[in-house]
């Protein structure tokens, strides 16, 4: 298995929703590296990083093709493990988590946005967004309404039973984030969500995020190769070869 | 959980109806064939019970010759004659009738109309043995039987031929080139498996027949009817050395002439219907396995084109148990629905069908619960493999897939 070092972006955006515990990070990278293959051939795609996002944050992930930052967005949402190194989850280890482990805490803390919208073909666009709430059990009356609620809430009242294809990129993409927030999830995870839409559909699913991130109080963990994007996060983080770069502001160090 | 991993299969469906179409036509090919042709079988076994026993139970038919088939005529066997029934019937015990049966065929005549038909000259013995009532009319009368009078009883198709909607009690009948009258008419048996109409003959008396017909003493063959309860084998037993006795056959000699029992016969036949009908099933359960490899191509296929979908199901939080369930209900719907269609197919054609071949349309539970079982099971089977390889697909990968 290897993960090639695409240029991937990925939205870190935090919105302190949740309850915390005693944690006052959200999320925390402790010198988190991670190999591919072996010996000779390993190639070191993540060499320490440390990062600490607080809840309600918006995160913009930055960086070169083959920086590390794709992986490090796997690794943030828990699609992949670290090879070393600690990542605590609002204060929990979640770094040794098995398959189904990373897969639960995905259905209950993580909403996924991709820059290939990445919906159901020929599915309207209810039953796209209701697909995580029908993982997690719920009941059909309250998935229903749930999935009405995180349609109109992007601004998608009236296209409930339209299918991918009847929807332009904007509005499909605008399905993608119904779907990832529909289950109130304390981590919005969004790889190059404008990268397949024009600049003026970008803009407006970028300032679809930040109300989500500011009204919702979602924290949003975004990659993207666009300076334009990531001004709308309020704290960007490069990636060069493995390692953080340059953190636009992490505030107050809270431990050391 | 469960219903809602039925669901999703269910929507996965729905999604692809043309796909889950073609995926599903050679299981509803399979099972409609393996149905049909065991029904079919089925009928065409109880057919020949049927015919069998509608002879009469448990008869036993004397035939000149060593056995059936070539050289059974040769003319060095010695025939019956009407004293050697009467001897069986007088010297054997649990019998119910004996009747010497002389065969023969010829066209009748009433008014402008013709028709030609089997002519069996015999006994009122023969309506015991063979399993005759009367509609109308009377019997032979001893005078008759014992002079050869010019007297017939007709089956049904001889009536319908010939009178139409008259009754035909007392008319004159034409048989070849004499007239006699018709005293009786037999109830009709229907028709006989494989075309057979038993309906179609003219009774005379014996005497009347070796006279008329054949011009000699000879009986061609001796229906034996047994009592109920009579032990077969020791009558066949005891008629056999009776015979041999009264052909003057030395220790030696092998009999010359041979009896058979039709319970005998059906058991034969009927096996040998059986042994077709399994071979047949068999063929169409190949045809229901290869349904089967057809459904997991359509599901190897289908985990490679939605390795996307698989990805974005598992990076939304499926658990991998939960991805292996929906494939695996996808498969056995499809397998289960296509068993269900091709038991209705079965149910429209094998009535149909078993009119065609003229044979009773038997509906057997067993074969469909059987089919309907075989097709579900090949959907678990060979939708195991499938959905286990999409289940275990690594998330990342599988979203990185085009």
């Amino acid at each position: 298995m290897s993960v090639s070092e695409a240029p991937t972006d990925m939205d870190n955006a935090e919105g302190g929703v949740a309850p915390t515990g005693t944690a006052a990070f959200l999320i925390e990278f402790q010198g988190i590296t991670k190999t591919y293959g072996q010996g000779q051939t390993a190639f070191l795609a993540l060499r320490g990083v440390d990062l600490r996002i607080r809840p309600g944050e918006f995160l913009a992930i930055m960086g070169p093709s083959g920086s590390g930052k794709s992986t490090a967005m796997n690794i943030l949402g828990c699609l992949d493990t670290p090879s070393a190194g600690a990542y605590l989850f609002q204060g929990t280890h979640v770094e040794h988590l098995d398959r189904n482990q990373r897969a639960l805490l995905r259905r209950h803390y993580l909403g996924f946005v991709f820059q290939g919208f990445n919906l159901l073909a020929r599915t309207s666009a209810q039953e796209n967004v209701e697909l995580p709430l029908l993982y997690r059990g719920e009941a059909p009356e309250k998935r229903h309404q749930a999935a009405r609620a995180a349609l109109a809430l992007v601004g998608l009242s009236g296209w409930e039973h339209h299918t991918s294809a009847e929807l332009s990129g904007g509005q499909q993409q605008r399905v993608a984030i119904a779907r990832a927030i529909v289950t109130q999830p304390l981590v919005l995870l969004a790889d190059e969500p404008t990268g397949n839409l024009d600049s003026k559909r970008s803009h407006e699913i970028m300032e679809l995020l930040v109300r989500l991130n500011q009204e919702q109080q979602i924290t949003v963990l975004m990659v993207t190769h666009e300076p334009d994007m990531a001004k709308y996060a309020n704290r960007i983080v490069h990636f060069v070869d493995g390692v953080v770069s340059s953190d636009s502001g992490e505030e107050t160090p809270a431990c050391s | 959980m469960f219903l809602n991993t039925l669901l999703l299969a269910l929507r996965e469906i729905r999604r692809n109806l043309m796909r889950s179409f073609l995926t599903i036509l050679g299981i509803v090919i399979g099972v409609a064939a393996v149905i049909t042709m065991v029904t079919l079988g089925n009928g065409a076994t109880r057919a020949v019970a049927e015919q069998i026993s509608s002879l009469g139970s448990n008869l036993l038919i004397l035939r000149p010759g060593q056995r059936l088939g070539p050289g059974r005529d040769g003319v060095s066997v010695p025939r019956f004659r009407i004293a050697d029934a009467e001897a069986i019937s007088a010297q054997i015990a649990s019998l119910q009738a004996v009747a010497p049966v002389v065969n023969s065929g010829a066209t009748l005549v009433a008014g402008n109309e013709n028709w030609s038909s089997a002519i069996n000259g015999t006994t009122n013995d023969y309506l015991v043995a063979g399993n005759w009532t009367l509609a109308t009319g009377r019997p032979f009368s001893e005078d008759e039987e014992k002079l050869g009078r010019a007297v017939c009883i007709i089956g049904e198709t001889v009536r319908a031929k010939l009178f139409s909607q008259q009754n035909p009690i007392g008319s004159p009948l034409r048989v070849k080139n004499f007239s006699c009258e018709i005293i009786g008419l037999l109830a009709s048996k229907g028709q006989g498996a494989m075309g057979m109409d038993q309906d179609d003959m003219v009774m005379i008396p014996i005497r009347t027949a070796q006279r008329r017909f054949t011009g000699n003493q000879n009986v061609s063959t001796i229906m034996v009817s047994m009592k109920d309860g009579a032990d077969s084998a020791r009558v066949i037993a005891q008629i056999g050395d009776l015979m041999r006795e009264r052909r003057k056959l030395a220790d030696h000699e092998e009999d010359n002439f041979n009896i058979q029992d039709t319970k005998q016969i059906a058991q034969t036949l009927s096996g040998a219907i059986g042994t077709l009908t399994t071979m047949f099933g068999a063929v169409a359960a190949v045809s229901l396995l290869v349904g089967g490899i057809g459904i997991m191509n359509i599901m190897l296929v289908s985990v490679t084109e939605r390795t996307r979908e698989i990805g974005i199901r598992l990076a939304i939080g499926a658990l991998e148990h939960e991805v292996l369930l929906q494939f695996l209900i996808e498969a056995v719907a499809l397998s289960a629905f296509g068993g269900l269609v091709g038991i209705i197919l079965a149910l429209i054609a094998c009535p149909f069908l078993a009119n065609l071949m003229q044979v009773p349309f038997l509906f057997d539970p067993s074969i469909n619960f059987l089919s309907f079982g075989f097709s579900a099971a090949i959907g678990v089977i060979f939708g195991y493999m499938p959905a286990r390889k999409a289940a275990s697909l690594d998330p990342i990968e599988a979203l990185r897939h085009e």
